[in-house]
């Protein structure tokens, strides 16, 4: 029994000294649970509020204006913009600019008297959470707080009609497929490279490559352009599977989709080539990737809608190049919006892949001090 | 550059420096130093190497000869010092020289998920050759390494020796101008490490510089010109056989039946440098200010007990003991 100790121990002893002297590992163990404490905290907030809407007051009334005012009251939604037409307002919503937008006809007041339905909600459905909060709006009670207190309002007549888009029937897996492939390619492209870079530092294939007539550019875009296709393979497997299995419609142009997928890889691609100039092993390549997933997964809005994260939340998620993906592959897959309508998704992305091919170039010295 | 070419372990000194402006020197280092945090890696080494000669690098593991290396191909910058290869400043316009150096690590550095073929296509690959060209060269490497055999398989699955020929292959595809290997052969049986000097005798003689690193006395012993380097400084420089000849130390070969207690009490005496046995014999090295060096030991030593058939022979010097004697003597 002290031999069985004695062994054990003196393994447990050498274990502590791994881990004390792997200050990223051990760095990692304290780090992982404050940002997770954080971002959870922060992120998951079910109750969404402040949702950006639009407004098309075609009545021009002062019951328009106090309608708008009690709507707001709710905090439900924020009314960020007008527009002239319930068709600019339907644009507004495909191009993702705003969730939703109230329309109120121009015989609002006439409606009021009457009891009548007041007016409509279009409503981008795609986010399950987002319309499940809007959907409160529908008997919400107005008329009373307008006209007289004392006349009570036929039960049966909702104060809004609701127009779900996109996803009618309100089903989850719309969502989440679509925002599933910026997940798993932010797991898979950032990982891939930094560790194929690091795996050769580890190997010392490095070595030798660097005593070559080899650019570092040369061999950093060498390095990614296989897993590009990597990359287009498994969002295509999401995708048909997503369509076959769970009826996930693709409204927008399959090249759209391609488009901007390839805009997303690569810049996930750079993500894990700087990783791999900052990190020394595997391990530490992996640590990294979780570092940036976590985030990835819950700050994004894959999880958890943007509209209801803290505004320091939603501050780290633009850094993200999965937060931009997000909203371009949900705006083309399921409202069929069209990549000149998602400019600054897309520059974002391409300027982020520009920034980081040159900032890893520039890192990687074909030194090895 | 042809009169400088020797023939194997030849010992003119033709290129030892006494004609600096006939010899054209592949390597020039100058005072060249690197610390790493506080430890001096290497220290204020100057060395020329001249042009088609293979010159080594021996010493002890972590005496700087990895450092030394790197830095003369341009990967780790000097701390202080500076050096030129093929007339070019390293590590300023190391890059002018990647197509005309080679470089062997001293791990080996190639694809071990790549077949010996796939390996040799793809360094070809990045030296910007290809078609039918690259195939010409690869074969030409296949036949010259004797890789036929191997050419499907990896590299996980081939012996050292294979190993090293593979990377020799790959370092030589270039055709390089000059060579660095960093202990080309240290997991490599003797029989393929004589086979491996073969061909970088060939390649000496078809003009390329060879720098070698080595721990092995007998790989020293083949280089024309070696560097002896200890704790990151050059203990001393020239080609082997005149190292030998010029050593600052009689050797002399004990035989008797009791070697083991004598060790201890002759490692003790003054002019006594070092004490190894080897076998049945005790290798002493003494001062070559001692005359008489056998007289020396017999005088200091308690006389043999009856019987006892102790004999001391001035024996000629080798490599190993210039290498004991130029590390010792600093030590002191």
């Amino acid at each position: 029994m002290p031999a069985f100790w004695g062994r054990m121990s003196a393994v447990i002893v050498k274990e502590f000294k791994h881990l004390g002297r792997d200050r990223m590992t051990f760095g990692m163990a304290v780090m992982i649970p404050l940002v997770q404490l954080l971002l959870f905290g922060y992120a998951i907030n079910t109750e969404v509020r402040y949702v950006p809407v639009g407004l098309v007051d075609q009545s021009g009334s002062a019951a328009g204006r106090i309608i708008t005012q009690a709507v707001s009251a709710t905090q439900v939604v924020d009314f960020q913009q007008r527009y002239h037409t319930p068709k600019e307002a339907e644009q507004a919503i495909v191009k993702g600019e705003i969730r939703a937008a109230l329309v109120l006809p121009p015989d609002l007041t006439q409606r009021l008297v009457q009891h009548r339905t007041l007016g409509q909600w279009l409503i981008d459905g795609s986010d399950t959470m987002v319309s499940a909060s809007l959907l409160q709006l529908r008997n919400m009670p107005l008329n009373q707080a307008i006209i007289d207190p004392n006349i009570a309002p036929p039960a049966a007549t909702p104060t809004f009609d609701m127009a779900l888009f996109f996803n009618p029937t309100r089903r989850s897996a719309v969502n989440i497929i679509p925002g599933l492939t910026a997940v798993i390619l932010t797991m898979t492209m950032v990982l891939f490279t930094a560790t194929a870079i690091v795996r050769e530092r580890e190997r010392g294939n490095m070595e030798l490559i660097i005593t070559t007539p080899i650019r570092p550019i040369e061999l950093m875009i060498g390095k990614i352009v296989p897993y590009i296709f990597i990359g287009l393979m498994q969002v295509s497997i999401i995708l048909l599977l997503g369509y076959w299995i769970f009826d996930v419609p693709v409204n927008g142009s399959v090249t759209h989709i391609y488009l901007a997928t390839l805009l997303f890889i690569c810049a996930s691609l750079t993500l894990g080539l700087i990783i791999s100039t900052l990190v020394q092993t595997q391990l530490q390549a992996m640590q990294a990737t979780m570092f940036i997933l976590l985030p990835s997964i819950l700050l994004s809005g894959f999880m958890f809608p943007y509209e209801a994260m803290p505004h320091i939340a939603q501050t780290i998620a633009e850094a993200l190049p999965a937060t931009h993906f997000m909203r371009m592959i949900r705006a083309i897959i399921l409202r069929g919006a069209e990549l000149d309508t998602l400019v600054f998704d897309s520059l974002w992305l391409i300027a982020f892949t520009l920034a980081g091919i040159t900032l890893a170039a520039l890192r990687f010295h074909k030194r090895l001090d | 550059m042809a009169d400088s070419r020797q023939q194997p372990h030849s010992s003119q000194p033709t290129h030892a420096g006494h004609r600096p402006d006939a010899v054209e020197y592949a390597i020039e280092a100058n005072r060249l130093t690197r610390k790493f945090g506080p430890l001096t890696a290497v220290d204020q080494v100057s060395l020329q190497v001249p042009s088609a000669s293979i010159y080594g690098f021996l010493g002890p593991n972590g005496c700087g000869k990895t450092t030394m290396i790197r830095m003369l191909c341009g990967l780790l910058s000097p701390t202080a010092g500076d050096a030129k290869i093929l007339g070019i400043a390293v590590p300023e316009h190391a890059e002018q020289l990647r197509t005309r150096t080679g470089y062997m690590t001293q791990k080996f550095s190639l694809y071990e998920d790549l077949s010996s073929e796939e390996n040799l296509k793809f360094i070809g690959r990045i030296y910007s050759l290809s078609g039918k060209a690259l195939i010409r060269r690869v074969d030409e490497l296949v036949e010259t390494y004797e890789l036929s055999t191997l050419r499907n398989r990896r590299p996980d699955a081939m012996s050292g020796g294979q190993r090293q020929r593979l990377a020799l292959a790959c370092a030589t595809l270039h055709k390089p101008d000059l060579l660095f290997l960093d202990e080309p052969t240290s997991s490599v049986d003797p029989e393929n490490r004589r086979k491996f000097w073969e061909k970088l005798f060939d390649l000496c003689d078809q003009g390329t510089t060879i720098l070698v690193s080595t721990h092995f006395m007998d790989e020293a012993e083949r280089c024309h010109r070696l560097a002896i380097l200890e704790a990151g400084q050059l203990r001393t420089e020239g080609d082997p056989q005149t190292l030998m000849n010029n050593l600052q130390s009689h050797v002399v070969e004990l035989t008797g039946s009791r070697l083991r207690d004598l060790k201890t009490p002759i490692q003790r005496l003054p002019h006594v440098k070092s004490v190894a046995q080897q076998g049945a014999r005790l290798r002493v090295l003494v001062d070559i200010g001692i005359e008489h060096p056998q007289a020396y030991l017999a005088q200091q030593l308690p006389p043999p007990a009856p019987g006892d058939d102790f004999q001391a022979t001035l024996v000629r010097p080798n490599l190993e003991d210039v290498f004991v004697t130029v590390t010792h003597s600093e030590r002191q």
